[in-house]
């Protein structure tokens, strides 16, 4: 086991959050290390998104706390989330269709010549590079990215959230609307990342894909956690039942994500 | 990149460029007056007015917006300039009122769809109307002329074979071109139009972005209302009128999608080059004027859905 799974990367303690008379979130605690996918399991409602927006920085919490990398914080702006290394892929909310892959990848924080033009050539070379490293297939940077397959835009959002300092990747759904070529891609993408050291969160509804790529599941149920688990201990069967509350909560000897 | 994309991304200003030497072509063999300088000058002097205004308009409408105060605001800054100079101001400062005008409508209309999220097309409809509304006022309705030689030079002056008009045009082009192409305000114009909520999700400051593109079209309109008032020597207070739907025809006859993310100076300028040679040929051959705003509009919609049907193809 190295050094990097024993502290977790991101830590959330106690975070509550209320809209109006609704409580969203009613006290989550969960740890992410890096070198894991954790799996984010849950029906409809059960404060799935709610949590990805409080990491993000796009809504604060009412109260509870949030630890990345030993720093703690109350809240997050959307600005310090990313400074601190998480970052949501957005599969089409974050590319501008319109513009080239490296223009996509250095969105917002693009190379300048004398502090003035755009170094379109450093930008070019940087993103092959970075596309080579995280093994994105893409035949030509510059190609416009509508002409590019969900799975490869799923690729480019991950090298731009890579090349923003991401360490800890939280996907929401990436797989929704891709074919089978695709899904798979995306999968094994996102094995790679964590195999890479990033630590990778994944909202999925479809069961065989969390079974496939996580290495610990959080169950969620009406904004509460009613089990983290590790993957290879449980049945599809036993999530399912969690999800729905027909079980009742379980919880694994040691909540670590060492495998 | 393969030139197989670069060609089919360039498809429309490629086609433009086909029907713009075909119309001279045809235009040489028709008329005999038609293939000269002089001529070519007088379409480009013609022209230079549009092509300022659907330079602004491009950037614009490739940020995902419109701007239909462009034609009024240009009569607007050519009425203050005017009522400045009559006030013994001087030329310069004259000039410099008449931006500065422009440029504060351009910032209203900036702030308005940034912050109040108005759509552009009803904000810019309105400040349209205020400018106007307040060049009317400003003049009483009437025309105002005789100005001094040194602001006439902007509208009637040469310099070696063109003259300031085209001059203006000509740099306010490359500027686009430059702008556009090199800069992060024209990338960021692009990101605007092609998805402005995934470039407001990396920190970049998109309201300031977007106000700082309907300042540079108030710059580009009073810059053609400058051109406009220093030719005719005169101030009309109804100058302009539509001016704005000619720049927004010139922009997508360019190649620039009406739903933002994609532009090409080049194909604007060409568009409105073409426009004028339609316009100049037209003439030349002695169609009436209102038979010509039917071609010039019959025209326009042909390019239009050829291009366009060619892009859903692609």
């Amino acid at each position: 086991m190295s050094a990097d799974l024993v502290q977790p990367f991101l830590q959330v303690k106690g975070v509550k959050k209320k809209y109006g008379s609704v409580e969203a979130l009613r006290g989550i605690s969960l740890s992410v290390y890096t070198g894991e996918v954790l799996a984010i399991v849950g029906d409809n409602g059960a404060g799935k998104s709610t949590i990805i927006k409080i990491l993000s920085g796009a809504i604060s919490p009412d109260s509870g706390e949030i630890i990345i990398a030993g720093k703690h914080y109350q809240r997050l702006q959307p600005r310090e989330a990313i400074a601190a290394g998480i970052s949501t892929v957005y599969q089409d909310l974050a590319l501008v269709n319109t513009l080239d892959i490296a223009d996509n990848i250095f969105l917002g924080r693009e190379h300048l010549k004398h502090g003035f033009t755009l170094d379109r050539k450093r930008m070019h070379r940087e993103s092959t590079e970075l596309l080579r490293q995280l093994g994105i297939k893409i035949p030509i940077i510059q190609t416009e990215v509508s002409y590019l397959s969900g799975g490869q835009r799923q690729g480019v959002a991950v090298a731009r959230v890579v090349h923003q300092g991401g360490k800890l990747l939280i996907f929401d759904e990436p797989t929704a609307a891709m074919g089978i070529n695709e899904t798979r891609a995306v999968l094994r993408l996102i094995k790679s990342l964590a195999e890479n050291g990033f630590g990778v969160v994944v909202i999925s509804h479809n069961m065989d894909q969390v079974f496939d790529i996580s290495d610990r599941i959080c169950v969620m149920r009406q904004g509460e956690i009613v089990g983290q688990v590790k993957t290879d201990e449980v049945d599809p069967q036993d999530v399912v039942a969690m999800i729905t509350g027909a079980a009742v909560l379980r919880e694994t000897s040691d909540d670590r994500g060492s495998k | 990149m393969s030139i197989r994309i670069k060609m089919q991304k360039m498809f429309p200003q490629l086609l433009l460029t086909g029907v713009l030497l075909l119309l001279i072509v045809i235009l040489s063999i028709t008329s005999e007056y038609f293939l000269s300088w002089e001529n070519f000058r007088n379409i480009l002097d013609q022209s230079s007015v549009h092509i300022l205004l659907a330079i602004g308009m491009t950037f614009v409408i490739a940020s995902g917006g419109i701007d239909l105060s462009v034609g009024n605001l240009a009569a607007l800054s050519g009425v203050v300039m005017a009522v400045a100079m009559k006030q013994d101001i001087g030329v310069f400062p004259a000039v410099l009122l008449g931006y500065f005008v422009a440029l504060l409508f351009g910032l209203i209309n900036g702030l308005i769809v940034s912050y109040i999220k108005i759509s552009p097309f009803i904000t810019t409809l309105a400040s349209m109307s205020i400018a106007r509304g307040f060049a009317l006022i400003l003049t009483g309705g009437v025309s105002i002329y005789g100005f001094s030689t040194t602001f006439k030079f902007w509208g009637t002056g040469s310099i070696g074979p063109i003259n300031p008009p085209i001059l203006l045009s000509l740099i306010f082009s490359i500027l686009g071109i430059f702008l556009l192409a090199k800069t992060l305000w024209g990338k960021y114009s692009l990101a605007l139009g092609g998805n402005g909520e995934a470039l407001r999700y990396t920190g970049v400051n998109v309201g300031l972005y977007r106000i700082s593109i309907y300042c540079f079209s108030a710059i580009c309109a009073a810059t053609a209302g400058l051109i406009m008032t220093a030719r005719l020597n005169s101030a009309a207070p109804l100058a302009g009128a539509t001016y704005e739907l000619d720049a927004i025809a010139a922009v997508v006859l360019g190649g620039t999608s009406m739903k933002g993310g994609k532009a090409s100076i080049i194909g604007t300028f060409i568009a409105c080059l073409t426009l004028g040679v339609i316009r100049n040929g037209l003439t030349m051959l002695a169609v009436p004027t209102y038979y010509q705003l039917v071609i010039t509009g019959s025209i326009i919609l042909a390019a239009i859905i050829i291009s366009e049907l060619r892009s859903r193809e692609a």
